[in-house]
């Protein structure tokens, strides 16, 4: 390399040259120079008193309107949660100095009950610093009065118009709508994370719970703003200018209204869970969990001491039994054994057992008994299926082995999630050897095959996992994702976009198989079936299966006695049902926890869900709300 | 006794490398840096500490790399460029997404963008390019210069980071510029580059698009993307001619003013300042500029020559761009104003190119012939 440069000629022209690119950058630069002062000139010198009357008011110049939160309705159109206006009583912390002279001076305009400051100083405590903090909401127009009259001498109080959520079917549709409720730190962390707090300015709300939580991106809305001339006091004088939000979407639900009404009242005061779906687009029906709760109580902050009775209840009313709560699936999963039973060749229709009314294995001295004790004698499937003999499905699930079962049963959709448009939902489980040794490191025993037959043991299933694969039974073995929503308004639009079916997965099963499986479901609510008297009448084909789950185990020579059992080990109760059987319009799974027997405790729940939704016939009027207590078997 | 005489013999030869009025320039830049840093922050004593540690650290690298002579700068060229390169490649492939775009790498302590180092790397490694070819110099060789800069510009563009590859490719284009890229051919890259505006527009994330018409009209979404033009234009308007005084500026202290130490410093420093302070502030970028290309004209081979106007209008490249964005003439991009803004990593960048400034002013005695 040659530091010094080429010939001294060279080096002088090239010199010059690099000198007079040294003078055109220093031009540019010039340029720019002043092109900055300029604009600096422009802002600080000719409009200066623009900027420093900005300056001046600029703490409330702009003042962010909330957009109203998107309406949700059912598949009839009737609304399910809306907004309304209501004032509210609401306190600035930093403005308001001495807050418990606050206090006590409100106190002594207005009624403030305990309630009302218990749930203030919870707010307080979790209020981001800019935000007022709401005292008392829905005040009549006598206190709004008496309060606009005081307000002069209670620095950081406001009187606001706010819009509030309003759920008019309040704890029908408490696990599906959910409830939106006060913005907390956390939230507004994640807002922040997100960079989606610009959407947030000026609202208070945002959804906690359910397609409230699932849709909140589209229910949520712009928020617009006012621009506000503003005097010495700081108080405003006149709107400049106004820019409206943009509300939030409409959503359309597949829920029907009248439908989730009469499966909510049918459970009366038991607990449990429903979920009905349409087998041909996965549509869902009708989304029941019992106990539910008002999801109103929610929406502009909770009283705490409330919140505890709801978080401490015996019946966890906030836990949604239909997709998050796991039960084993008793007999239940007998249909769904069949056809895979039917589809590996492991059973012919018409192979026929003996049933003694216990099965064991061999080698073995241990008996598993049948639910009727003697026996159901020379049984078939469709005898298998029609009385549910769990010693022919004991049979079937040893001759199939885990490894088999473990294969096909997921098929259905069990043992994962359904991708509902909801959140918090359980993937359940398929009892499986390899499961047991990660979970437990224990081996797998010869008599967990057998009970896994019947759905006891391991199994867990979510009643929304049962509903979808009930509906692929129905439809011919296409598993849907089940959808809350049918469709979305965008604000300012008339019309409903909808959204569409999806197709999770196609299960190759065989017309015959289908057929013999559904004519046995079809005898199960005749005389002779499990059901027998919970259809008696009924004017459409019904193809079901009952379940009675145990929820402790009996020893080996006891009897379940359902009387003499404490109520929370009761056997829980199921029933899957679709109809018309020939051209399924809806699928429904539902449980009664504690109910005892299946085809006595759930199976009228589902008849008039049925009923209600193929005939439109409304239940005669005092029906509802009495306990059923488990009979005996057989 | 005769230790002392050795150490300060030895602190004397690693300071004759500093040059005095380039130094003098930048503490008085440091100076007003400290004082709106302090202001802007809140009066908040931790942040100052920090900030004057950051200068310490960027300093003492400054100090370091003025001690190497020009002819070792040149030589680390070439690697520092490839091993940013590579860098760059790794997190198009590995790097951590941010606020939605890959541009950090993380290296177990902590996470940094390895587009800082190519801040450097892309001039050294030019600059060396043409002190090679000095003197046989053709068009092949410009072209393999942009297809040098080409290539970090495009991996930086695709994080994405279009303010960085700008920058980046400007410096790219101004040692092309300093080498002698005839006029015809720059005129020509202007033109293409308007021509391809539309393909650019078609090209860019939303979010980019949405600076560029927010610049256009603010007012168009005052509480999104417009709120921090709105209220750094009404910073710097309301300081008028000669400012609110220092710790006096409502906007700043109210929290109307984003990121007010680090990329929003000026809307500070021109609230409490004025017009006045901007004018001094700007004089002082002049200084500098006019005492590096000083240097450039004097420096003794191509490589200092092309090393020193780089990164002096590169300097003032990043000044003009951050405050043209934070009064409002041009979109926001995240660049902080250098020697002003608070921030570790944009410091020693800065120094590092004073570093090397110096270096080629006080090592020409050594290289003449």
């Amino acid at each position: 390399m040659n530091w010094s440069g080429g010939e001294l000629k060279n080096l002088r022209a090239e010199l010059a040259a690099f000198r007079r690119r040294l003078h055109a950058g220093a031009i540019l630069i010039a340029v720019l120079v002043l092109l900055l002062l300029a604009r600096l000139y422009d802002l600080q010198v000719r409009d200066h008193g623009h900027y420093a009357s900005l300056a001046e008011s600029n703490r409330t110049s702009l003042i962010p309107v909330a957009a109203p939160r998107g309406l949700i309705y059912d598949d009839k159109g009737k609304i399910l949660a809306d907004n309304y206006s209501a004032y509210t009583l609401e306190i600035n912390p930093s403005k308001a100095g001495n807050l418990k002279r606050t206090l006590g001076e409100i106190g002594r305009l207005i009624e403030i009950t305990p309630a009302h400051l218990r749930r203030f100083r919870e707010l307080l405590a979790e209020n981001r610093s800019f935000a007022t903090v709401p005292l008392k909401s829905h005040l009549s127009d006598k206190e709004v009065a008496i309060l606009a009259a005081n307000l002069y001498r209670l620095p950081g109080v406001e009187v606001k118009a706010r819009l509030f959520r309003n759920y008019p079917y309040g704890s029908e549709f408490s696990h599906s709508i959910g409830y939106i409720g006060r913005i907390n730190d956390r939230e507004l962390a994640a807002l922040k994370r997100e960079g989606r707090l610009d959407d947030y300015r000026g609202s208070e709300h945002i959804g906690k719970t359910g397609l409230e939580l699932q849709y909140e991106n589209l229910l949520h809305g712009k928020p617009g703003y006012e621009e506000m001339e503003t005097d010495a006091y700081g108080r405003a004088v006149k709107v400049l200018g106004r820019v409206a939000p943009v509300p939030g979407d409409d959503l359309e639900l597949n829920l029907d209204q009248g439908l989730q009404r009469i499966a909510d009242q049918a459970f009366g005061d038991r607990k449990g869970a429903l979920v009905a779906i349409n087998p041909n687009n996965g549509a869902v029906l009708a989304l029941v969990s019992r106990p539910g709760f008002d999801p109103n109580l929610f929406v502009d902050g909770i009283d705490p001491q409330t919140w505890e009775e709801l978080l401490d209840s015996p019946g966890r009313p906030l836990v949604n039994r239909a997709a998050y709560s796991v039960y084993p699936p008793g007999s239940t999963i007998k249909p769904f054994l069949a056809i895979a039973a039917l589809e590996m060749g492991v059973r012919t229709p018409s192979y026929t057992i003996f049933d003694p009314g216990w099965y064991s294995l061999p080698g073995s001295r241990h008996r598993f008994r049948d639910w009727k004790a003697g026996g159901h004698g020379v049984v078939d499937m469709h005898k298998a299926i029609v009385q549910s003999c769990d010693t022919y499905f004991y049979r079937v699930a040893v001759d199939m082995g885990m490894k088999r079962l473990d294969a096909y049963m997921p098929l259905f959709g069990f043992g994962a999630k359904t991708g509902i448009d909801l959140p918090g939902e359980s993937a359940g489980l398929v009892p499986s050897p390899a499961w047991k040794e990660r979970r437990f490191h224990r081996p797998w025993f010869p008599g967990e095959t057998v009970i896994s037959g019947i759905g006891q043991g391991y199994w867990q299933v979510t009643p929304l996992q049962l509903a979808v694969a009930t509906a692929a039974l129905a439809n011919g073995g296409t598993i849907y994702k089940p959808e809350l929503l049918k469709a979305v308004r965008k604000a300012g639009s008339r019309a409903w976009q909808p959204v569409a079916p999806v197709v999770v997965r196609h299960i190759p099963i065989s017309a015959a198989d289908l057929a013999v499986v559904r004519d046995a479901m079809m005898d199960v609510v005749k005389p002779g079936g499990t059901a027998p008297t919970a259809f008696a009448g009924v004017s459409y084909a019904v193809a079901a299966k009952t379940g009675t789950a145990q929820v402790t185990g009996v020893a080996q020579n006891a009897r379940y006695d359902a009387g003499k059992l404490a109520i929370q080990y009761r056997d829980n109760a199921l029933f899957i049902a679709f109809a018309p059987a020939e051209k399924p319009r809806i699928a429904v799974a539902v449980i009664v926890e504690n109910g005892g027997e299946g085809g006595v405790a759930a199976a009228p729940i589902a008849r008039k869900v049925l009923d209600y939704y193929l005939l439109g016939k409304k239940p005669p009027a005092g029906t509802t709300g009495k306990i059923h207590d488990a009979l005996p078997h057989d | 006794m005769m230790r002392s005489h050795t150490i300060s013999h030895w602190l004397l030869r690693i300071l004759r490398h500093l040059d005095g009025w380039l130094l003098a320039f930048m503490i008085a830049l440091l100076l007003l840096s400290a004082a709106t840093v302090y202001s802007a922050s809140g009066q908040s004593l931790p942040r100052l500490t920090g900030h004057f540690i950051n200068i310490f650290i960027a300093l003492s690298v400054l100090v370091v790399v003025a001690n190497v002579p020009p002819h070792i700068l040149a030589r680390l060229g070439p690697p520092l460029y490839a091993a940013a390169l590579v860098l760059l490649m790794v997190v198009a492939v590995a790097g951590e997404v941010r606020n939605g775009s890959r541009r950090w790498l993380n290296i177990g302590v902590g996470a940094f963008q390895p587009s800082e180092i190519m801040k450097v790397a892309l001039p050294l490694m030019l600059a060396w390019w043409f002190q090679r070819r000095e003197g046989l110099l053709k068009g092949r060789d410009y072209a393999l210069a942009a297809v040098l800069v080409f290539l970090p510009f495009a991996l930086i563009l695709r994080q994405p980071d279009l303010g960085t590859a700008l920058l980046i490719g400007a410096s790219g284009f101004y040692l092309l510029f300093f080498a002698g890229l005839s006029w015809r051919v720059i005129a020509l890259i202007f033109v293409l580059a308007g021509a391809s505006l539309p393909l650019v527009w078609h090209h860019m994330h939303d979010y980019q698009r949405q600076r560029i018409l927010t610049l256009l009209n603010p007012e168009a979404d005052p509480l999104g993307a417009g709120y921090h033009i709105i209220q750094s234009t009404i910073a710097i308007g309301s300081g008028g001619a000669f400012g609110k005084g220092w710790l006096h500026g409502t906007q700043a202290h109210l929290g109307f003013i984003p990121e007010s130490t680090t990329d929003f410093v000026f809307a500070v420093f021109g609230e409490e300042f004025g017009l006045l302070g901007g004018g001094v502030l700007l004089a002082l970028y002049l200084a500098i500029v006019a005492r590096g290309f000083y240097i450039a004209a004097y420096a003794p081979s191509l490589f200092s020559r092309l090393m020193a106007a780089t990164v002096s209008l590169n300097f003032f490249t990043y000044a003009f761009v951050n405050m043209g964005m934070v009064s409002g003439i041009l979109p926001v991009v995240g660049v902080p104003l250098p020697l002003m803004s608070y921030g570790g990593t944009a410091m020693i960048t800065l120094m590092t190119g004073f570093g090397i400034l110096m270096s080629v002013a006080t090592h020409k005695s050594l290289n003449k012939t």
